[in-house]
């Protein structure tokens, strides 16, 4: 329709880690196991996660502001973990909000 | 005493804390987490379990059920508020109580018999207990691993808010005691103003002697005998 924005579909990535100085169990584990295989040079392993969100906005900038105030209220918690949001430069047409 | 105990899908120890409530001599209630309303309920319980699959974070989603914001506003009102196990988690996760349950420090699902040191009596949960009093009941979990940021946990040391940590069989607050690497061994907690506890151990699963230990009894008996309820369809004072 006549005056809507446009909108692209831009793959988002989100990652979850341990905040520095917090104690990563998991990260210790896979770091021992690494060791005992001769990783010798692998100093220290961190644990988080990658989560991907598919996100209809005008523009990279939008969906990665859209995406971080996700993290913020529920994707991360702020005590134990931060966060990083990253948003594809190229953004595919979507049905979402009107595009012809 | 009207004790709602709220039910997420996932939940699997609603009617042990239901049945505690009972024992106790209150008159509990079921909840489902869809409901809005507490109802005319004095206090809350929310259960253990692993509410909406414990995906992302335990917790992490029912502290969004929509029930959730009339617990958090009932909190803030000065209504009791206990959270076991799960409900800890869902506490922390909704900011109710500082602080978050991190993996166990073993990687393992821990599921035995812990004890526990009664570190403080003045609450309205723990008023059946005496200072020092060593307590055994189970804990159940993978997540339990006390975390805080150091001016936090600081806070809750000087403010006198922990109020069970893991022992030894002595009272003795050891590392081999505790169980998942929480910090300075909490087991509980409360908040700043004493109404809201949280703790990973299972009261509910220590109220009579066929379940081998009947040492969670006196907190649901404190509960239920406090004069401090303030719910939403009641307006007594906070003492």
């Amino acid at each position: 329709m006549e005056g809507e924005a446009l909108l692209s579909r831009f793959t988002v990535e989100v990652l979850v880690t341990p905040r520095p100085g917090l104690l990563d169990p998991q990260g210790k584990a896979i770091h021992h196991a690494l060791a005992s295989l001769g990783y010798d040079t692998i100093e220290d392993v961190r644990v988080g996660k990658a989560i991907y969100l598919d996100v209809a906005a005008g523009s990279p900038a939008e969906a990665t502001e859209r995406v971080e105030e996700a993290c913020r209220k529920l994707l991360a918690n702020p005590v134990t973990e931060d966060f990083r949001v990253t948003a594809a430069a190229g953004g595919t047409e979507t049905a979402a909000g009107g595009v012809r | 005493m009207r004790v709602a105990v709220i039910t997420f899908p996932g939940s699997n120890c609603d009617q042990d804390c239901y049945r505690s409530v009972e024992v106790a001599g209150g008159t509990p209630s079921y909840v489902w987490h869809r409901e809005t309303s507490l109802g005319d309920a004095d206090a809350v319980i929310v259960p253990g379990g692993f509410a909406h699959g414990d995906y992302l974070r335990p917790g992490a989603i029912a502290r969004f059920s929509p029930i959730m914001d009339a617990v958090i506003a009932f909190g803030r009102d000065g209504g009791l508020v206990v959270g076991i196990c799960n409900g800890f988690q869902v506490l922390c996760e909704a900011g109710m109580l500082p602080g978050a349950l991190l993996r166990n420090r073993s990687l393992r699902f821990q599921s035995h018999d812990c004890h526990l040191r009664v570190e403080r009596t003045g609450t309205p949960f723990t008023a059946d207990y005496l200072r020092g009093q060593v307590l055994r009941m189970p804990l159940s979990h993978a997540d339990g691993n006390y975390y805080a940021d150091p001016e936090t946990l600081a806070g809750l040391e000087a403010e006198g808010r922990v109020v069970f940590r893991y022992s030894d069989d002595r009272g003795d607050v050891t590392q081999p005691a505790n169980p998942n690497g929480s910090l300075n061994n909490i087991a509980g907690i409360v908040n700043a103003r004493g109404n809201i506890l949280g703790m990973m151990p299972h009261p509910d699963r220590a109220f009579e002697a066929a379940l081998g230990s009947v040492d969670g009894l006196p907190l649901f008996r404190s509960l239920v005998g406090a004069n401090v309820a303030v719910g939403a369809g009641n307006t007594r004072e906070v003492a």
